[in-house]
């Protein structure tokens, strides 16, 4: 428990640095900021009106004081664009990345997870070889090239699937999957290339400790030493693994919305930046984030659980 | 470099030239030598430069302005070996060109981070104290809370898109790690008895820090520094894909496969070059990166 809080502890300065940088955006522009959201036709009442909207006409620190309050109280502003309030967007868009970033994770994981332990269960052999060759391939090739790729063959060669038309899930479960299988296969299979080499060496370290040579030595058969006594540990480093994996898929499905159209959060980014909507952009960035140090958090926590030698060695230093 | 005397039992007898020497710079070169799949990295990686300085020589045309409204969309073969986009500009000299590009997308983030991170790195890693703990690895925490990508969408909003723009944000973006690795092999290395000696005998901080401890933590930045190169080039064919880094006429790859979206249905061609060309080459860093780390460190990887 304690662990826990000094971990929260730990957290708030991150978080208060995050906010001073995502703040410090819209002043980072060249040339006033209102000036160059309205462009350079707009009247002088308009700028100074939107000047008055984002206080730039008060002293930075003030500024800073009175975002920070709103943002706390989860009010981001509102869309430059149409006045909807940043929030509501985020809402609006977090559950299609959500529903892709899972599918994602479960693609990479079912690819992974075999793929990883056949390849240690006989290191150096044909299955690990062509295992490596494969997942190095799989590291190279850029995501959203795939989904192009299936799109063309999937979508517009043999018609299987829909290059895109995203259906929430509430709505349509079969269409929204159809939909969304390209996007999560091919973001996936990036994903799995690189859990599967972290699954391979994991388990491999693993299979080098006296307690396996000890379940060897009762005769148990090699299935039952991974199965059953060398897989649960080297899973540890994976779970950290996973929690990164989720916070990169976070920034990579950017793209891969735009490919196949999702209305996801990444696309909103994107739609906010070509729009020149910076509130939209700041809170969304924000929110990203705040989502990553929210997860690192959750990882730290978890790892503690399963290992309890990790506390251990913390208290220790 | 020390040298390390590897047939210790050679016979008295014979006198010299039985005594192999191999030096630790040797050994490594030869694990390396000996690694296919950094050598395969080192040929593919080759063939990018060759094709970045020779395209003039290599491409048949104009990589912009050779328009051949005759071919438009046309598929591979004949005149245009890889086929031609919608401004009837040939598809195989648009690449070869784009190797400039993506060599630039290879060496210009990284080179940020490493003249930007290995100084704070190591700075923050020998001196130690409040101002490391409290200030600067703490902004790092808060730089690494930005899912990379996220980072350089935000600074294209900021500094607006294009090609150098897109070249910047991907080094902040790398800024992390860099110093977060520089910092943990300072640390690793500061207190081990050779720095301990030097210190005795009154060498000063910045000669510690740059003749002892650097020459120590290049392997691992050598590592980090060709798979961060596969990195960067995904992330400027990303960008330049979105629309954020080059700009369309430019021949970069990842703005071929923007325009390319257009045709999905009508020349596939245009969307398969550029990706096997992105494919290939990250490919050959993150072969070579790897093998770098093994010849560098036999224990890794076994």
């Amino acid at each position: 428990m304690g662990f826990i809080i000094r971990r929260l502890l730990a957290a708030l300065p991150v978080l208060f640095l995050v906010s001073v940088m995502v703040f410090m955006m819209l002043h980072m522009l060249p040339g006033d900021p209102a000036t160059v959201i309205l462009g350079d036709e707009a009247t002088p009442e308009a700028i100074a009106a939107l000047r008055t909207e984002l206080g730039l006409d008060k002293p930075l620190l003030a500024q800073y004081l009175d975002w920070a309050g709103k943002v706390f109280q989860g009010n981001l502003g509102r869309s430059l664009l149409d006045r909807t309030p940043v929030t509501e967007l985020i809402l609006q868009r977090l559950p299609a990345t959500a529903e892709l970033i899972a599918g994602s994770f479960l693609v990479a994981l079912a690819i992974a997870l075999p793929s990883g332990i056949i390849a240690a269960a006989r290191p150096n052999q044909a299955a690990d070889h062509i295992g490596t060759a494969v997942s190095f391939i799989g590291m190279s090739i850029p995501h959203f090239w795939l989904g192009m790729m299936f799109i063309m063959f999937f979508a517009a060669r043999l018609g299987w699937l829909p290059a895109s038309g995203y259906v929430p899930f509430s709505a349509d479960p079969s269409a929204n999957l159809k939909a969304m299988i390209m996007p999560m296969v091919a973001t996936g299979f990036r994903e799995s290339a690189i859990l599967m080499r972290m699954i391979r060496s994991s388990l491999l370290e693993v299979m080098n400790l006296d307690y396996i040579r000890t379940a060897r030595a009762k005769g148990l058969s090699t299935r039952r030493v991974i199965l059953g006594h060398a897989l649960k540990n080297s899973l540890i480093p994976v779970v950290t693994t996973s929690g990164i994996m989720i916070a990169s898929l976070l920034g990579g499905l950017v793209i891969t919305e735009s490919i196949f159209s999702i209305p996801g959060y990444g696309k909103l980014i994107i739609d906010a930046i070509f729009s020149r909507d910076y509130t939209t952009v700041q809170g969304a960035i924000l929110v990203s984030a705040v989502i990553v140090v929210g997860i690192n958090f959750i990882v730290d926590v978890l790892y503690t659980l399963i290992d309890p030698r990790i506390k251990l060695g913390k208290e220790n230093n | 470099m020390g040298e390390l005397f590897v047939d210790g039992e050679t016979a008295a007898s014979d006198t010299q030239a039985q005594v192999r020497r191999v030096s630790l710079a040797g050994s490594i070169l030869r694990r390396f030598r000996k690694n296919h799949q950094a050598m395969l990295g080192l040929l593919i990686i080759a063939v990018l430069i060759a094709a970045a300085l020779l395209a003039d020589v290599i491409a048949p045309f104009d990589p912009v302005f050779a328009q051949d409204y005759e071919a438009i969309l046309k598929d591979p073969g004949g005149k245009h070996l890889l086929g031609t986009d919608d401004l009837g500009r040939d598809t195989f000299s648009r690449l070869v060109y784009g190797a400039r590009l993506t060599m630039l997308a290879a060496v210009i983030p990284v080179t940020i981070a490493l003249l930007v991170g290995v100084p704070i790195g190591l700075f923050t890693g020998y001196v130690g104290g409040a101002l490391d703990h409290w200030v600067i690895m703490r902004l790092v925490d808060a730089l690494q809370a930005f899912p990379s990508l996220i980072l350089a969408l935000a600074m294209a909003a900021v500094l607006g898109g294009g090609f150098t723009n897109a070249m910047i944000a991907i080094g902040i973006g790398f800024l992390p790690a860099f110093i977060r690795i520089t910092r943990a092999q300072t640390l690793a290395v500061k207190n081990l008895e050779y720095v301990q000696a030097a210190r005795s005998i009154g060498a000063t901080e910045r000669r510690i820090t740059l003749f002892h401890i650097f020459p120590n933590i290049t392997a691992t930045l050598l590592v980090q520094t060709t798979l961060a190169m596969a990195t960067a080039i995904i992330a400027e064919a990303g960008l330049s894909y979105i629309g954020l880094g080059a700009s369309p006429e430019q021949p970069s790859w990842g703005s071929m496969l923007r325009n390319a979206q257009s045709y999905l249905n009508t020349q596939p061609w245009l969307v398969v070059w550029p990706g096997l060309a992105i494919s290939a080459v990250v490919l050959g860093f993150n072969l070579l990166g790897d093998g770098l780390r093994q010849a560098l460190d036999p224990k890794a990887n076994k």
